[in-house]
């Protein structure tokens, strides 16, 4: 059975009806795609799994200087010394969890809460910190500064 | 509406399309009071095709290893756009389907659809229902969170005390005698292969059992019709029931888009292994009736372990429920009162201890 | 009776004597099956760090070690006995003292510890004649003596607490000496204490940190604040510049003491700067002067601060398990954390000024912390205005479908036959 078959129902009518489903279904249907659709797509920040970040661009950071970014769930820090050369540490000092930061001054990484010092490579050097940083590796990928957790020894 | 009907000439022209679906604009059904539970069987179908298609979506974010697994559910959750909503959705729909594949499976029973010469469409049901418990089983353990890790070992757990073969069957499904890394990477092949590949088989052998025998009567409307045949009311299934069919569909969807945005499901924290249990440790709720008799049953029973008892017991019940149309004998009136005994029983049994467990401590 | 005795040990000592160690040591085959306090077994023995580097019972005790009889003991060999408490130190620094003699064994051990002894009160009141105050042996042990790095040596950072309340918290003991005897007690209430053994951190300060140990003396009232300077760097510099140094200073008191006590030093709340029971402003100050007041200011910005971070976390909470994107928002609660951790140590400068620094640079970062939680919940919002549109569009599609089957089975046909 169609409409055919009911002349007697005005036209106009036949034609609203039509009008509202077809254009109900139509914009359902864009309303259940719509959400699929950007779902396809990429986020801007891929997810490398907890192990692998994007800290930086290269070119971000000037010579001497450092970067405070998220790696996983807790702070870690990036710093480029004034040789050329990447470093990555978790920046949660080890003593009693305050975040730390690269002096560039004193070329060492420091802990303003109880004035613990460690070196560019994790190691506590002085002050309460009983433990080193955990040292990250960095490596340049095209233009991305790549920070990797290694897991187990 | 044109448009429409220029698209299906130009398939009919190739594929003969008409007279393919020739069978199909002919199958009628019938009207009555009950007539509202046919609709159970097209929604749990509409369910399943809900979640392949979010479950296929999912797959393009999820990593099924036990480092990657929670983190990449907490990216589709909070940085894929309207990841949220097709997560939630797959959550929800699932729970949504095991609960229609359970009233389908009762209404059947009460309707008393399975007899002949539907035995085989009942069998062909039993089978996909207790696939349909195999994919929520698996598919809750894939975020790999707390609860659903302790909710895996206990049930594989209980799997291993069914006598002779239950500890291979344990280590099968664990994929080693733990719950580790390596049962979340089977559970996923199982959840995204294994059990879509036979539901797939399966519903399409249902289907074709149910267009075969058509849509059954319940006994009391079949006496009626015997004393006074010209009162038999028939609805065509193209395109009356199916727009009906349609309307339900659209009304689960709202629903699910409903429950996803205001309720959406929750995460959890990781699974650490090496963790111990949280307190108040339980299965989901369709797990929970089995769950909960386990507890209740005492630790022997005449020398023999209380929970293997409860577990042959359920293993029991799952074959007798399987076979019930061939147990119906020859006396079909007696018969059926036991049956329908039975699955009023059943329900009670079912529905009362899962609010129980849900409410004990 | 005694001859009787010793006739019978003689002929035990004899039937006992099997075999004999790497450095002949025929002490331990008699005295290894003698009760104690004569008691020294090869077992024992054999732990001691003195043992490990060659040396036998004769080393301190004098006699001969190769004779397995009775003539080890004898005069003629320099048999010494048992040593005399008061000469224990002496006896251990004849070996200990002599830098040139531990090269051989251990360069990198220090040779000042009899010195450093003699300069402690318990070195004092030894050569006065006491000879209750701890000598070598009641620290370090003796027979199975282990170094300082073994877990299991009563000197090891843990266990030093313990081995020095043997004495020092047995009241009964100490009586004669007039000083408390709960110092122990108080010391494992303390925040040190947990951090060594709850923590694991070996560094963390134990008695001999703060007291010295072989120069076990209490640091004079003037010195209490550079010994917990030596860690507490920052408050202690804040302190020297604070008014607060003067007025101890002439008063007697003994610096950091006066508010966090010695041996019990609790982890420190802001309760330290209310006026109740754990008040320790209130203590000295009146209410209302200066000093009251400044209190009174710098616990209301700490107490802002607090409130601040916990609002923000509150409201972040809420976006997270509405399924929100947060953890930016989470990095910088802890860098506002870290902002009051700063200002609970600014208080040591007495300036309420300063601590407001610290506290305004907190509410800054908690201010956006809030803002972004307030974003994720909007972004709650529109996904339920999203929600609503397509529940709109799908009451318009039933609302079709609803007619369309109506106009496709007759208006009549609906009415009668409701479905």
């Amino acid at each position: 059975m169609t409409t055919d078959d009911f002349p007697q129902i005005r036209p106009a009518r036949r034609r609203l009806v039509e009008v509202l489903l077809g254009g109900g279904v139509l914009a359902s249907v864009v309303s259940f795609l719509y959400p699929v659709l950007k779902y396809l797509v990429p986020p801007v920040v891929p997810d490398l799994g907890e192990d692998e970040v994007v800290a930086a661009k290269v070119g971000d950071l000037k010579p001497n200087s450092s970067k405070i970014f998220r790696f996983g769930s807790r702070p870690a820090l990036l710093l480029l010394t004034a040789e050329g050369e990447y470093h990555a540490v978790s920046a949660v000092c080890t003593h009693l969890g305050c975040t730390v930061q690269y002096r560039s001054d004193l070329h060492e990484i420091w802990c303003a809460c109880h004035n613990g010092t460690y070196g560019l490579d994790g190691r506590n050097i002085s002050g309460p910190p009983p433990r080193p940083l955990e040292s990250f590796q960095v490596n340049v990928r095209a233009n991305e500064i790549v920070v990797t957790r290694t897991r187990g020894a | 509406m044109q448009l429409v009907k220029h698209i299906h000439d130009w398939i009919d022209e190739r594929f003969g399309w008409a007279k393919l679906t020739e069978p199909l604009r002919h199958k009628t059904v019938p009207i009555h009071k009950l007539s509202y539970w046919y609709f159970l069987g097209g929604i749990t179908l509409f369910l399943f095709g809900i979640q392949l298609c979010t479950g296929i979506l999912l797959l393009l974010y999820y990593r099924p290893s036990a480092n990657e697994a929670f983190e990449s559910v907490q990216y589709i959750m909070t940085r894929v756009q309207f990841g949220w909503l097709i997560r939630s959705i797959h959550s929800w729909a699932a729970n949504l389907m095991i609960f229609t594949a359970f009233m389908h499976m009762f209404s059947v029973l009460f309707l008393r659809a399975y007899r002949k010469p539907r035995e085989l469409t009942w069998v062909s049901g039993m089978i996909l229902l207790f696939l349909v418990l195999g994919f929520g089983f698996s598919g809750y353990l894939l975020p790999w969170n707390t609860l659903a890790f302790f909710a895996t070992k206990v049930g594989t757990q209980i799997t291993g005390q069914v006598p002779v073969v239950g500890h291979t069957m344990m280590v099968l499904l664990r994929g080693g005698e733990e719950v580790t890394g390596a049962t979340l990477t089977r559970f996923f092949g199982i959840h995204v292969a294994i059990l879509p590949g036979l539901t797939a088989f399966l519903i399409l052998v249902h289907l074709a059992l149910v267009q075969r025998f058509g849509m059954s009567l319940p006994p009391g409307v079949e006496a009626n019709l015997s004393v006074n045949p010209s009162a038999v009311r028939e609805m065509k299934f193209l395109p009356n029931f199916l727009l009906r069919e349609v309307m339900a569909w659209y009304i689960a969807l709202g629903v699910l888009g409903a429950l996803a945005a205001l309720s959406p499901w929750g995460l959890g924290t990781k699974a650490d292994p090496f963790g111990s249990a949280p307190a108040g440790i339980r299965p989901e709720w369709y797990f929970m009736f089995m769950f909960q008799t386990l507890k209740f049953i005492p630790s022997k029973i005449l020398h023999i372990d209380g929970e293997l008892l409860g577990i042959l017991a359920f293993g029991l019940a799952g074959l007798i429920w399987i076979l019930l149309p061939f147990l119906e004998g020859p006396r079909e009136k007696r018969g059926g009162t036991l049956i329908r005994g039975a699955g009023v029983f059943a329900l009670c049994y079912i529905v009362a201890m899962t609010i129980y467990g849900y409410f004990a401590k | 009776m005694i001859g009787r005795v010793l006739l019978l040990s003689v002929a035990l000592c004899a039937l006992a004597s099997g075999s004999r160690a790497q450095t002949a040591n025929t002490c331990l085959d008699c005295h290894g099956a003698l009760d104690p306090p004569l008691q020294v077994t090869e077992a024992q023995f054999a732990q001691d760090i003195h043992a490990q580097k060659g040396l036998t019972c004769a080393s301190c005790h004098g006699g001969d070690p190769t004779k397995a009889d009775m003539g080890a003991m004898s005069k003629a060999a320099g048999f010494r006995g048992k040593i005399e408490r008061s000469q224990i130190p002496a006896l251990c620094g004849r070996c200990h003292s002599d830098a040139t003699l531990m090269k051989q064994y251990n360069p990198g051990l220090r040779t000042d510890q009899f010195s450093q002894y003699e300069t402690s009160v318990h070195g004092k009141l030894l050569a006065k004649g006491d000879s209750k105050v701890a000598v070598c042996i009641d620290c370090h042990g003796v027979h199975d003596l282990r170094p300082p790095s073994d877990p299991r040596s009563k000197v090891y950072p843990v266990n030093v607490a313990a081995t020095c309340a043997r004495c020092h918290a047995d009241a009964a003991y100490m009586k004669p000496y007039g000083i408390p005897t709960n110092q122990f007690a108080e010391y494992q209430t303390s925040v040190h204490h947990a951090a060594m053994t709850v923590r694991g951190d070996l560094s963390a300060p134990t008695c001999t940190t703060c007291h010295g140990n072989h120069g076990a003396a209490p640091p004079g009232v003037d010195s209490v604040k550079n010994v917990c300077a030596n860690c507490h760097v920052f408050q202690a510099q804040m302190y020297e510049k604070s008014p607060h140094k003067e007025a101890f200073q002439s008063a007697g008191l003994p610096g950091c003491v006066v508010c966090h006590s010695n041996h019990g030093i609790a982890h420190p709340t802001d309760a330290k700067l209310g006026t109740g029971q754990q008040g320790v402003c209130v203590q000295c100050h009146t209410t209302g002067d200066d000093g009251d007041r400044g209190r009174a200011n710098i616990l209301a910005g700490l107490t802002k601060l607090d409130e601040s971070i916990k609002s923000a976390d509150r409201l972040l909470n809420v976006a997270e398990t509405s399924g929100m994107e947060v953890s930016e928002a989470r990095l910088q609660q802890d860098q506002a954390r870290d902002s009051l951790t700063k200002a609970r140590v600014t208080i040591h400068t007495i300036e309420p000024q300063l601590v407001d620094q610290d506290i305004q640079a907190g509410l800054k970062i908690t201010a956006k912390d809030l803002q972004a939680g307030k974003d994720a919940l909007s972004e709650r919002g529109y996904r339920r205005k999203g929600l609503g549109i397509a529940v709109i569009f799908i009451l318009i599609t039933l609302m079709g479908l609803f007619l369309y089957i109506r106009q496709i089975e007759g208006r009549r046909e609906a009415e009668v036959h409701e479905l």
